[in-house]
């Protein structure tokens, strides 16, 4: 049986830890608010760029352009996007596991590895397997100009055919408490097959030919390595978001726990002293009857 | 025909502008181009830059980096992925990128990897000196 010192320390660490994942949870909140918003604010941007090129390619000859035509080669890129921190419950394991299923389908020997984030990297650390490229997520908010750059060195191995196509797995932000893994096609970029009919609605209705400057075909080279990047400064976004959501409900949970243990803990407390209190006075009485006697 | 059109700039950021106005100037890739309502539909590429507009008698001026316009009779949309408004714009910041830029220049080729990418900053940071010495 522990002492009620023993269980005190107890109930004092435990209060410690429920203070930690509480502010943990709190900052979590903020940030996972930001996020959402951030999400929110760079939805236009992609929804018009992708407008624009549908509605291009749609006019030109897309297939002339190489990150749309696919060569059919075995040799896959992949992009992982994990968090740097843990604490935020199966969010890294569920993306991991999602990956491994990937490679499981695939001749590891052809993959190359792009990783984002500490925990992938070190997942993979000890694996015999091609990484490509590898770097922490960093701290703050995901800007563009990573996302940019990380496109750009993807889309430049394509078009030297150290790739045929690239993948990316990141989590896709539902809610706080939902957060879905997703394995999205990155390279050869296929234009969405639901768009397609809007397009051809579009088209109808447009009776003036659009006007290029400086022409249809440049401006569609210009804007397809630009789609890459929107879509991975989505991915990016929506990893944050989704990170923050997870450890937000993970935090949250944690500190539900960490309340019960301290209830639980209590309760055993205040037994066991009134046990010992029980045991003094029948010792006291005890001690009384015998002087008495 | 309505005499305004709806202009709005997006950058991967934020909705930076949605508002009915009389007139565009943007840097287009062959040289300014001036839009009012009614234009015929028109892409295009945009040139770092000044891109100012008319509302009455207001007039509004924002620095825009590469991107493109897409000009509708009734809407132009303008995508950049860097557009400041004169207020925003940090007059330091930018001088120190086009130092940074000129020095870049003298060691760097046309051919090295990072050419285009300065010569992109490089523009955009004269757009915002400009417009932050016109609108103050």
């Amino acid at each position: 049986m522990p002492s009620l010192k023993d269980i005190k320390r107890r109930i004092k660490s435990v209060k410690n830890t429920q203070q930690i994942t509480k502010a943990m949870k709190m900052v979590s909140a903020a940030k996972l608010k930001r996020a959402q918003d951030e999400i929110v604010a760079a939805r236009p941007y992609a929804e018009k760029l992708l407008g624009l090129i549908s509605s291009l390619a749609s006019k030109t000859s897309p297939e002339s352009h190489p990150l749309l035509a696919s060569t059919g080669g075995p040799k896959t890129g992949v992009v992982l996007i994990t968090s740097d921190r843990g604490l935020c419950g199966s969010f890294n394991t569920v993306l991991l596991r999602t990956i491994e299923r990937f490679l499981a389908e695939r001749n590891e020997s052809d993959i190359s590895l792009y990783l984002i984030g500490k925990r992938s990297m070190e997942h993979f650390k000890r694996r015999q397997i091609n990484i490509a490229s590898s770097r922490a997520f960093g701290s703050g908010r995901p800007n563009y100009s990573q996302a940019s750059e990380m496109a750009r060195t993807l889309t430049d191995a394509f078009l030297r055919n150290e790739l045929d196509e690239v993948h990316i797995i990141y989590s896709q932000f539902q809610s706080a408490l939902t957060q879905t893994p997703v394995v999205q096609k990155l390279l050869p970029i296929s234009t969405p097959k639901a768009e397609e009919g809007k397009i051809e609605e579009k088209k109808d209705e447009m009776q003036v030919e659009f006007l290029f400057e400086p022409s249809g075909d440049e401006v569609l080279s210009t804007l397809l390595p630009k789609y890459v990047e929107v879509q991975a400064f989505r991915a990016l976004l929506e990893s944050s978001a989704s990170e923050h959501g997870a450890r937000m409900t993970s935090m949250d949970s944690a500190s539900k726990n960490a309340a019960e243990m301290i209830n639980g803990l209590t309760l055993k407390y205040n037994r066991i002293r009134q046990a010992v209190i029980t045991k003094e006075l029948m010792e006291i009485i005890g001690g009384a009857e015998a002087l008495k006697g | 025909m309505a005499d305004t059109f709806l202009l709005e700039i997006v950058t991967p950021y934020r909705r930076l502008l949605s508002k009915e106005v009389d007139e565009l100037t943007a840097p287009g890739w062959f040289g300014e181009f001036g839009i009012l309502a009614g234009h015929t539909q028109y892409l295009t590429l945009l040139k770092a830059g000044e891109l100012t507009y008319k509302k009455g008698s207001e007039v509004g001026s924002i620095a825009v980096g590469r991107g493109y316009a897409e000009v509708l009779p009734d809407k132009t949309t303008i995508l950049v992925e860097n557009a400041e408004t004169a207020n925003e714009i940090d007059m330091e910041t930018a001088k120190t990128i086009v130092a940074k830029a000129e020095e870049a220049f003298k060691t760097l080729s046309p051919e090295d990897a990072d050419y285009a990418k300065t010569v992109e900053s490089f523009e955009l940071a004269q757009a915002r000196i400009k417009v932050k010495e016109k609108r103050g």
